[in-house]
């Protein structure tokens, strides 16, 4: 097999002569060659991934002592971490992202999270996609509300995708998101009579109440087959692996591609709730790791200079232990880590102070400190890659700080 | 309110104009009605005339009783399902011994490098029978839980064992989970929801399929905390051998934590992060019997050498050291009776009957009656189903239905005969919520999240055009036959019967005329005259309708 570094590098030395590829969308991106159609896209791991082996802390001896058995080993062996700046570097299997950092489109940020002090699942999901961490009676998602603040002239249907079967959390509300598992398959497969009779049913059915008609996705339907986005190969050699993340992420690069509108897509993928044989530089997280990284990798290249316009965030809604458990995987934790890649990234660099993993410097002597909350990295997004005026209301109560991980 | 709320009450607005009466009751026809939907899944035709002729009441009592009906059909079909009456040793020798020994044959030939082993392992997969290969087992259960639903006589026992199967999820993609459901929906889940709560937590807290789910097979006590470690080498021993103490195993918190979350409590049931990883260590050698503890193997088995030792103390009970599975025992029935679990049950029990946002009061009303009865859950039910709130006008149609629950009552509502359940089973998946494939031990949500401006809703309407057209394989319905031919033959009043028949009157004046306007206006009298074809697609938009989604 050929070494999946080698090969991305060459291909991209292939393509834009001399440059490595990533290059390609940075320069895209100051360029600002764009109609003014700017992309957020979204990926949820659900279950909680281990940011600690994601993102490796390769520089604190107190890692390595405690998870004797499932600690991704320092760079430079067999197996390492790759190193990114002297003390953190990538889980092996994000190979294929590595070369975004060096180039400066990805940047990662540590300690990341919810401040709400819950280990459940649902609950830290629920705070993380509403937007309010510890308040449960929020009714909508914060990406709904941040849409809904944002002008488009003329709205499209498509503005806010989901790739999923059901309207997940975060973009529930009044905005008009739709979602999808499979864009070539969304809409009515009947005649025009049927489609229509179900159009207006719908219409009538739910008239007059906050954003409650099917008008988008009957819209959205529409729309999908007239630009038939589907027929879009893959650009610049990008091949997508299988599993439910490179087929969102494929479909989403062919909503961007086909310029319908496309605002906010939001991906989830799950797997990551690694309770027992996590594994380390291999095994169960290494696999999905890889996986993920070269679904998005494929993502990049295939949307070459037009991820200029795209910024692309990972998000999990908890870290898990420090100390690896029993079974040689790890449990609920706190702090976790976000990933950045696009235009306007301030990449080649992992943000964030670190709180250090001594015993006295452990949430609840156990996890990872929170020292950025993720709506700090949210606002950034939303105000300067989306331009939504004002985020009084997509954060109720909470004075977001800019961190600096985009150029303004 | 909710956005969804608020969705559902843009619906229930437009109901109320045809569907409740302004006066704050409703009908014997609604109440049969409401029976059948919330209680079951769906009227078939019939239904409604059959219940409010002997009264609703007692079909409720019978319904409670669900030993006394006899459902003899339904019982011989899924009795002729081969792994149906298998223990879980059994089907993990028939259907996962053959899976193994491809993989080690594999592995083998894969060893010098030349083999592919995936490629290999497919090869020899291809020579296991057809009858052996393990995709047997989950075929056989999907069949059985669609059948059940669809077709039983019991069918409030079907709702709840949906219900609990939900509660305490398992999901069969994780390892060996798909061999252990067959037993786990049979003996744990099944003969449990009629009794006491405490029985059925206890039965789920030693399944294998919840042991391995959620990893307590795995969680064994630190080795210094191990009875025999403890006595022949004291604990300094341990200690000073980590790379010993790391190959043993250890604690592992995920069972303890969604038992008390998701099982018992509710999160907000006030345990503490030291709860967790005590009730963890009081939890330690539940386990699952391999081929060397003799006998079958995968069952339940303690193994007190795995047992955490040492002293405890969980929500307040301290526990001295050298306990065994009394501890866990213990908790069990801690857990079972407290009155934050109560509460969690009775909330979702309302949620489920009643509505998404069930009034507090009900709620502590029915968390009251679990609290006086030990955990009778027949009687908690039963306190769900007699109140007031389950009858008030506002409850009528104010849920919607789960992609389960709409599939069944669209399969029921037609009258169609199943003679294979995979297209049903497919569909659920592409409307979201796949039988036993919910990942997160949360189950699936049994509030309506927004339903709409989704492709589950477009995959609804799609199942339900296909359903109605005859489309999906194995699943036979006729719909002209639902009607009489009097009124079939006249197109206008042919789509009032249907909906009729197929919603017990429950179609808007709006979808009807609707559907009127696009598929019957279109057809007559301009073209040729009515001759019933167009009827499979007028009963897929009534299938498909904002109405039918509601329940």
């Amino acid at each position: 097999m050929i070494d999946r570094r080698f090969f991305l590098k060459s291909s991209g030395l292939a393509l834009v002569g001399g440059t490595l590829l990533p290059n390609v969308f940075v320069k895209m991106a100051n360029a600002a060659t764009t109609k003014g159609n700017k992309t957020l896209v979204a990926i949820f791991q659900r279950g909680a991934v281990d940011g600690l082996n994601m993102i490796v802390p390769y520089g604190e001896q107190a890692y390595y002592a405690a998870r004797p058995t499932i600690a991704v080993p320092r760079p430079g062996v067999e197996g390492g971490a790759i190193d990114l700046d002297g003390f953190f570097g990538l889980h092996p299997s994000l190979a294929s992202l590595s070369p975004y950092f060096k180039d400066h489109s990805l940047a990662m940020i540590h300690a990341v999270g919810s401040p709400d002090t819950t280990r459940s699942h649902f609950d830290a999901q629920d705070f993380m996609e509403s937007g309010t961490p510890g308040v449960k009676s929020t009714e909508d998602g914060f990406l709904s509300r941040a849409v809904g603040l944002k002008k488009q002239t003329p709205v499209s249907p498509l503005r806010a995708v989901a790739l999923s079967p059901a309207m997940p959390r975060i973009l529930a509300g009044s905005a008009g998101a739709v979602a999808m598992t499979n864009i070539s398959q969304f809409g009515i497969r009947g005649n025009a009579n049927v489609s229509g009779g179900f159009e207006s049913m719908y219409a009538e059915a739910v008239a007059g109440t906050l954003g409650g008609t099917a008008k988008e996705s009957f819209e959205a339907a529409r729309i999908l087959k007239s630009a038939d986005p589907q027929k879009l190969q893959p650009n610049n050699g990008a091949v997508y692996p299988n599993g439910p993340l490179g087929n969102s992420l494929r479909q989403i690069a062919q909503l961007i591609k086909s310029n319908v509108g496309l605002e906010v897509a939001f991906a989830d993928v799950s797997g990551w709730d690694t309770h027992a044989g996590e594994g380390g530089a291999q095994g169960q997280l290494a696999n999905n790791l890889r996986n993920f990284s070269d679904a998005i990798a494929a993502f990049a290249r295939d949307l070459g200079s037009r991820m200029g316009d795209v910024v692309l965030v990972t998000m999990s809604e908890f870290g898990r232990t420090v100390h690896e458990n029993g079974n040689r995987g790890t449990d609920h934790g706190h702090a976790n880590v976000m990933m950045l890649l696009g235009g306007g990234v301030k990449g080649g660099k992992v943000h964030g102070k670190w709180p250090g993993l001594g015993s006295q410097q452990l949430y609840e002597n156990r996890d990872l400190a929170i020292t950025t909350d993720f709506r700090d990295i949210f606002a950034e997004l939303l105000t300067k890659q989306l331009a939504v005026p004002s985020l009084k209301t997509v954060f109720p109560g909470y004075e977001p700080k800019l961190r600096g991980v985009l150029s303004s | 309110m909710k956005p969804a709320t608020k969705l559902l009450a843009g619906l229930i607005a437009v109901t109320m104009l045809t569907g409740a009466t302004s006066d704050n009751k409703l009908t014997d026809r609604e109440r049969a009605l409401h029976v059948l939907n919330r209680l079951a899944f769906g009227p078939r035709p019939g239904d409604v005339d059959a219940v409010m002729k002997d009264g609703v009441n007692t079909w409720i009592e019978q319904q409670l009783h669900p030993e006394g009906i006899p459902d003899r059909a339904v019982e011989a079909r899924i009795a002729a399902l081969p792994t149906m009456t298998m223990s879980n040793a059994q089907i993990v020798k028939t259907y996962y011994e053959p899976v193994l020994m491809a993989r080690k044959k594999a592995n083998a030939d894969a060893k010098d490098g030349e083999v592919d082993k995936k490629e290999a392992r497919r090869e020899y997969m291809r020579d296991v029978p057809f009858d052996k290969r393990p995709q047997n087992v989950m075929n056989d259960l999907l069949t059985e839980r669609i059948v059940r639903a669809a077709e039983s006589d019991r069918q409030l026992n079907e709702v709840l064992v949906d219900f609990w199967m939900n509660h305490f999820n398992v999901f069969a993609g994780k390892g060996i989970d798909r061999f252990l459901l067959t037993s786990y929906e049979r003996d744990v889940i099944r003969p449990h929801i009629w009794g006491r709560f405490e029985d059925l937590l206890m039965a789920t807290a030693k399944s294998p399929a919840m042991l391995f789910y959620l990893d307590n097979a795995r969680s064994v006590a630190a080795p210094e905390n191990r009875p025999m470690v403890a006595q022949r080498f004291g604990r300094r021993a341990m200690e000073m051998n980590p790379q010993r103490k790391k190959q043993q195993g250890g604690l592992n918190e995920n069972y303890a934590r969604e038992i008390m979350e998701l099982h018992t409590l509710g999160v907000d049931g006030g345990y503490t992060q030291k709860d967790v990883t005590e009730l963890a260590r009081v939890l330690t050698g539940w386990t699952i019997t391999g081929e060397r503890d003799g006998g079958q193997g995968a069952a339940f088995i303690f193994r007190p050498m795995l047992h955490d030792s040492g002293s405890k103390t969980v929500l307040g009970i301290r526990f001295p050291a050298g306990g065994g599975i009394a501890e866990g025992e213990k908790m069990i029935h801690v857990l079972a009776h407290h009155p934050a679990t109560a509460h969690h049950i009775a909330l979702q029990l309302c949620q489920r009957l009643v509505a998404d946002d069930p009034p507090p009061a009900l709620v502590d009303r029915v968390a009251a009656k679990f609290l006086a009865t030990d955990g009778d859950l027949r009687e908690t039910v039963r306190a769900v189903i007699s109140s007031p709130e389950f009858w008030d006008p506002k409850s009528y149609r104010a849920k919607v239905k789960s992609p389960f629950e709409y599939a069944i009552s669209a399969v029921r509502a037609v009258n169609a005969q199943i003679t294979d359940a995979t297209p049903i089973a497919r569909s659920l998946q592409q409307i979201g919520e796949p039988l036993y494939g919910a990942q997160p031990p949360t189950g699936y949500s049994d509030k309506a999240d927004v339903w709409i401006n989704t492709g589950a809703l477009m995959n609804r309407l799609n199942f339900a055009l296909a359903l109605a057209s005859n489309k999906l394989p194995g699943v036979h319905g006729d719909v002209v036959a639902l009607i009489p031919a009097k009124e079939a033959a006249d197109a206008s009043r042919s789509v009032e019967a249907l909906a009729q028949a197929l919603t017990g009157g429950n179609l808007t004046e709006e979808t009807r005329a609707t559907i009127k306007s696009r598929i019957v206006e279109r057809k007559a009298p301009t073209e040729d005259p009515w001759d019933n074809t167009q009827l499979p697609t007028v009963a897929g938009l009534i299938l498909g309708s904002p109405e039918f989604q509601r329940q």
